[in-house]
This record gives C-alpha cells, sequence and structure tokens, in this order.
C-alpha cells in the first residue's frame, strides 16, 4: 500500500504539515517494501487552486491512502474521484502515523472544510 | 463626468454620500458598484427595472474528444484543472475565465460556456438613472460585473456619474475607480478611520486621481483624527457631516434625506457644488 503525507521536512523524523495544498513536501511510503521517498510540491507557491495541482501530484504517484490533518473540498474532489482513501493524522510525526494507519488506529477524514473557493469541479 | 465614492472600511458613508449627491444633482446616474452588498436601490427605490445577467466564460470538456495530453491543466496558472481518472475536472470557482486552456487545446475537446455570476438592474428614481451589479452569493469576485456596469452605463455620460465603491482598496475596488475622473473619499473621525482612510489614499495616489475627503460623523469640539490626516497631507477637504441624529433616523429609514429636508438638500448642494469645483477645477489643470 503506497501512503502519501504532507510533511515539513524530508527527513523520516518530519511532522505532518498543516497544510495539504501548500506543504513544501510530500511523503510517499510503500508500506509493502518500507521504501519512502520524498517529492517537492510544486503547489505550494500557486497563485491560486494549490490543493487541486497537490491532489493531481498525489493523484499521478498512485498512492492508494492520504493521511492529512486537514483537507480543502476541491482537493478533497480529486483525491476521492481518483480513488483514494483520506484518513485524518494524529499529532506525532508522519511515521508513526503511517504505522496508526498499518494497525488500523486512524480514523477516515470526514471534515472536508469548503476551502477559500466554494464549488466543486464537475 | 465620473465621480467615484469610496473608502477603507464599510459603513463610513459611501452610499449616504454617493445617493444624495446623484438625488441632488437631479439629471445624474447612479452606479452601485459595491456588488456584494449593493444597497443603494434600497434608498432610491428605482421603477422601471430592466435586468440583464452577468456571465463569465468557463471551459467545458468534451470527453470523448480529451486525450488526456493535459496541456491545459499544466497551462492554469489557478489550477482550475485536473485530470483524475482518465477524465478532465474543471474546477469552476477557481477559473478566471482567460480562455487560455480553450486556444491551447490541440485536440479542441474545450469549449467556453457561460456561468452566470450576477445580474444588473437599471431604472429611474424621479430622473436619476440607478444601476444596480448585484453578485451572487458564494461567488468569488465581483469585477466581471463591475466591468459590465461601468461598460453599459457609460452611454449616460458624458453625464454626470456617481459611482458607489466597493469598500476596501482591493482589487474591486481598482476596477471601479478605474474611468473615474475625480475621487471623493468618506472618512470617520476615528483612529480606526484615518487608519482606512490612509489605504484609500494610498490607493487613489497610486492610480494618480484627482481627489478630496468628505469628513462624515464630525462631533462638534471633539478632535477628528482624519481632519488632522488631512492637514498633514494637505489633502482637500470637500466637506463636512455632521454626526447627526436626525440624519441617522432619515437614513435608517431607507430615505434619500436630501429629498425629505430642506436643510439636507441645502447641506448636500453645498457638498455637490464643493465636489463639482475640485472635480472640473481638476479636469482643466490635468486633462
Amino acid at each position: 500500500m503506497k501512503v502519501a503525507v504532507p510533511v515539513d521536512d524530508k527527513n523520516m523524523e518530519t511532522s505532518v504539515c498543516m497544510s495539504f495544498g501548500r506543504a513544501p513536501y510530500f511523503m510517499i511510503y510503500d508500506t509493502d517494501t518500507k521504501e519512502h521517498s520524498f517529492l517537492d510540491n510544486s503547489a505550494a507557491d500557486s497563485p491560486g487552486g494549490a490543493g487541486i495541482k497537490a491532489a493531481q501530484t498525489i493523484v499521478d504517484h498512485r498512492v492508494d491512502v492520504l493521511l492529512t490533518p486537514r483537507c480543502g473540498e476541491n482537493a478533497a474532489g480529486v483525491i476521492k474521484a481518483a480513488g483514494i482513501d483520506l484518513y485524518k493524522t494524529e499529532p506525532q510525526s508522519a511515521i508513526d502515523n503511517i504505522n496508526a494507519l498499518v494497525i488500523g488506529k486512524l480514523s477516515s477524514l470526514n471534515d472536508i472544510h469548503p476551502g477559500f473557493h466554494s464549488r466543486k469541479g464537475r | 463626468m465620473n465621480i467615484a465614492i469610496l473608502s477603507g472600511k464599510g459603513g463610513t458613508g459611501k452610499t449616504l454620500l454617493a445617493v444624495n449627491l446623484a438625488a441632488i444633482a437631479g439629471d445624474a446616474v447612479y452606479i452601485d458598484c459595491d456588488v456584494e452588498e449593493p444597497n443603494g436601490h434600497l434608498f432610491f427605490k428605482p421603477k422601471s427595472i430592466k435586468t440583464e445577467t452577468v456571465a463569465v466564460k468557463i471551459p467545458a470538456v468534451d470527453d470523448e474528444l480529451c486525450t488526456g495530453c493535459r496541456i491545459c491543466v499544466d497551462f492554469c496558472r489557478f489550477n482550475a484543472l485536473a485530470y483524475i481518472a482518465d477524465r478532465l475536472a474543471v474546477f469552476e470557482q477557481i477559473c478566471h475565465s482567460c480562455g487560455g486552456c480553450t486556444l491551447l487545446c490541440p485536440e479542441a475537446a474545450l469549449r467556453e460556456e457561460d456561468r452566470i455570476v450576477g445580474r444588473i438592474e437599471e431604472g429611474f428614481s424621479g430622473s436619476v438613472k440607478v444601476y444596480s451589479g448585484i453578485l451572487n452569493t458564494g461567488e468569488a469576485s465581483g469585477i466581471p460585473i463591475i466591468k459590465r456596469l461601468l461598460n453599459l452605463s457609460k452611454k449616460e455620460r458624458p453625464g454626470l456619474c456617481l459611482i458607489d465603491c466597493p469598500p476596501g482598496s482591493a482589487c474591486i475596488v481598482m476596477e471601479t475607480i478605474r474611468d473615474a475622473d475625480y475621487c471623493v473619499l468618506v472618512a470617520e473621525p476615528t483612529l480606526f478611520g484615518v487608519h482606512n482612510l490612509n489605504l484609500v489614499y494610498e490607493l487613489v495616489s497610486l492610480f494618480d486621481k484627482p481627489f478630496g475627503v468628505v469628513l462624515n460623523k464630525c462631533l462638534e469640539g471633539e478632535e477628528n483624527p482624519s481632519e488632522k490626516f488631512c492637514l498633514e497631507k494637505v489633502i482637500t477637504i470637500l466637506g463636512h457631516l455632521a454626526f447627526d441624529h436626525e440624519l441617522g433616523v432619515i437614513n435608517s429609514k431607507a430615505l434619500v434625506a436630501a429629498r425629505e429636508r430642506k436643510r439636507y438638500s441645502a447641506l448636500f448642494s453645498t457638498l455637490l457644488a464643493s465636489v463639482l469645483k475640485e472635480a472640473q477645477h481638476e479636469a482643466v489643470v490635468n486633462p
């Protein structure tokens, strides 16, 4: 299972970034092979629609699960349309969150905030 | 002659001033560009209303023709397009209607469609022509409505147009004062008022617009920080409006003060004369 997490730094101790769309990096972790990599988030400094572009990056990397503390409506629209599961992170490091996911300790993210734009794509 | 009435915050008296100046001028045009909360029409209660909708262009995709090349997705600076599960998704609210994606699509899979964002109403209140721009609730930008409003009312010029601006000094206000020949800044006599006056002062200076200030809600014998600001910056003070209970009562009943009481018609006549004198002087000195 391939997991993506928005993170603040490019190391294994990194914390989870509070923002999905404007996170500087994403950690991509494969729970089967235990391999990991970091992606630069090209959406971080977008003038608008950062969540959509960040979500596109996640979709293009064919991840199965996205862990994030919060997610806007537009980004969630992209993530869900791609069949990616959304889980809510707990206040602990990115890797601890991934381990919590593996043992079934994370709950799915349901409180999608309306973001700064108010309508979904069609 | 286009005179824009603006202020750094809401509630300073833009509409009070714009409505009463238009009413006193009689043969004038009042344009409510405060499209998020237009309220000039409440005072004017215009008759014989004509309505037109305002739409913006958004891309619509033909899934049969789209090959998923993503040229449009990569092009969009605002990320209004995403390609998910072999389908292009358009995020209408984020689209800035530049039309670039439609032009670039090599398969001609994108076409432009109208998306209605609001409407314009025009009518008459006595001899005052009243235009109101109304943005639909939830829309991000009122700029398309203001553009259409100013374009539509162009035929009324060179008559006297009073443009009631949105509050603040953001893009929407810049769009509103674009064609203004003269700007009237309305300010309250508080420190907060000065702060907000300074914002619009910087804006009109940046746009090189001739302007003057009307000091509203003035208290007799009390210090007026906005007046002090004007004196320091050598800004023309067009007039003072007192913090007047009766004026407040008339206004709260959505009545046009200049039409209700002789003393207010006299007050706003003097103010209009002062505004026109300054505006015409500017037009001669800096055409």
